[in-house]
């Protein structure tokens, strides 16, 4: 029994480790978003609190601790309360299996990329849940396009990920990095990286798809009827599904922790260095997309993901089936 | 092996419960909330039995996108809490239909399990689970030798039930503008204005 102990202490104190660097790391991307955003703009952004404005994040955070928890009289109180509480547990249970290096991972899993893939689709329950939950018609009908929007978006990335799969021969988030040594995906699969990266802008209800709290319609959509940590639970558990979707990016296409070419001074960088320097350059990308970009019209979003993505991933999942099979490329697998 | 079955009577438990509350509770969104949770705990005694393929899947199919319809249908329609549980209500017009229903159901599986049949050589390719190959390749293996027939038939199915729903639910309206996203895109100022010089205390014409 003790040994159990042991062990489940051990398990514990490794989910703490992985824990407390991305809850900091989340508060960190708020702060170069804001950043980004401002400079884009030709505004400073934060930068009174700590150093270069870096706290910023946490004063804020600390401000919606002390702020009163609002309940709506008619909300159903249950569903209420717990709606940020999944977004925000979702978001951060699917890091358990990305792997930072060679055997820097939480759990190394036979079927990683479908564990992520599920847990970013159970991330649509969050939002309804929270629009229904509210009783008022904003953040209901900014929940339901929310969720049309999400479903949507996640068949289309569905299909980019078999593509990987297709050139990778397994569903293991380790080999598919190890199989990128000589060639990363983004090269021959640069179409898909570029739809990827807008799905998962979609499926993060990032802008320029930011329509389920298009203010200017639905004043805060989903989260309307929150206010203090339970937004701000929304609010983290929004930026650590963006963190995530950068992890899978990297992975599935710029070769996770491995160097950009193999040669002496970049080798000897630590894998997760370049892990969380691939990271970084996607959120970077979703940062200035956020500021340049102007925002989609409903029809033309459904539009896009059904009528222009679903078909040309398809096409191309064709391409690459027939391009593996004539030069005798398919993965053999282990048997 | 303790930890294991811990886990195992605590996701049955849940399982357990959460079918009975989708069946019993007053509130239709609650039952859908139920069955999600059920699902989930479904898929975790799947991953638990070693066939993660499979519990993923489930999550993947049903929780994230089957149970999101079936959210959304009952929040849409807005059925009302029942005041009275369906049993003691005066209107028990549900009760016959449910039987004769659930008496069918009962039935086909009778029909199923009492006439099922193994493969012939169902051992030897039940000794592939002691290999050391993962889950998802076995199941590859004999889904698309052995099964492929069967496999493609069901993909056919489901495309004629999607075919069939659109074919339900689509309607030609007459007299609707429709939306052309290339001639939308496409306009220039040259095109989309006109300028004209207005004598004054006299209007413009504007023929279109």
């Amino acid at each position: 029994m003790i040994e159990y102990l042991q062990f489940l202490g051990q398990e514990v104190y490794k989910i703490f480790f992985l824990l407390i660097p991305i809850l900091v790391s989340v508060a960190m991307i708020v702060w170069l978003d804001r950043r980004v955003w401002g400079l884009v703009q030709k505004r400073k952004g934060p930068n009174v609190v700590g150093p270069f404005g870096l706290f910023q994040t946490l004063a804020d955070a600390l401000k919606y601790i002390f702020k009163e928890i609002i309940i709506p009289a008619s909300a159903n109180k249950t569903v209420f309360i717990l709606a940020p509480i999944v977004t925000m547990t979702l978001a951060l249970v699917a890091w358990a299996v990305i792997p930072m290096s060679e055997d820097l991972v939480l759990s190394d899993i036979n079927v990683g990329v479908l564990y992520l893939f599920a847990v970013s689709s159970l991330g649509v329950y969050g939002i309804i849940m929270g629009g229904w939950a509210s009783n008022s018609k904003y953040p209901f009908l900014g929940a339901i396009r929310s969720a049309a929007q999400m479903v949507s978006y996640e068949v289309s990335i569905g299909i980019i990920i078999i593509n990987v799969l297709l050139c990778v021969g397994s569903l293991n988030l380790k080999d598919i990095v190890i199989a990128q040594k000589e060639l990363w995906y983004v090269v021959p699969l640069f179409p898909m990286f570029v739809i990827f990266f807008i799905s998962a802008l979609a499926e993060t209800n990032r802008p320029p798809f930011d329509l389920p709290e298009a203010e200017a319609e639905l004043v805060a959509g989903y989260q309307t009827e929150y206010s203090g940590m339970m937004y701000a639970m929304f609010w983290l558990g929004e930026y650590a599904n963006i963190l995530l979707m950068c992890a899978m990016g990297s992975i599935l296409f710029l070769g996770g922790w491995l160097p950009i070419i193999n040669i002496y001074p970049l080798n000897i960088v630590p894998s997760p260095i370049w892990m969380i320097l691939k990271i970084l350059f996607l959120f970077l990308l979703f940062a200035l997309v956020k500021a340049i970009v102007p925002r989609y019209r409903y029809d033309q979003l459904m539009r896009l993901g059904w009528k222009v993505f679903l078909p040309f991933s398809l096409v191309y999942l064709v391409l690459t089936a027939s391009f593996l099979f004539y030069f005798d490329k398919l993965p053999k697998g282990n048997f | 092996m303790i930890v294991h079955s811990i886990f195992f009577y605590f996701f049955s438990i849940i399982a357990i419960f959460s079918s009975l509350m989708v069946i019993t509770s007053r509130s239709t969104i609650n039952s859908v909330f139920f069955l999600i949770l059920d699902f989930i705990s479904v898929g975790c005694l799947f991953i638990m039995v070693g066939a993660e393929f499979l519990g993923m899947i489930l999550l993947i199919v049903y929780v994230g996108a089957v149970a999101v319809l079936f959210l959304f249908v009952v929040m849409m329609l807005n059925v009302a809490e029942q005041k009275q549980s369906w049993f003691i209500g005066k209107k028990s017009t549900h009760i016959p239909t449910g039987l004769i229903v659930s008496v069918l159901i009962l039935l086909e599986l009778l029909v199923v399990v009492g006439g099922w049949k193994y493969k012939e050589d169902v051992m030897s390719s039940s000794t592939l689970v002691l290999s050391n190959i993962s889950n998802t390749h076995q199941l590859g293996l004999v889904m698309y030798t052995d099964y492929i027939l069967y496999f493609q038939l069901a993909g056919v199915v489901l495309l004629l039930a999607m075919i069939g729903a659109i074919l339900l639910t689509f309607r030609e309206r007459v007299g609707v503008k429709k939306q052309s996203y290339l001639n939308q895109i496409s306009r220039s100022p040259s095109t989309a204005i006109e300028l004209r010089e207005v004598k004054s205390n006299e209007g413009v014409k504007i023929d279109d």
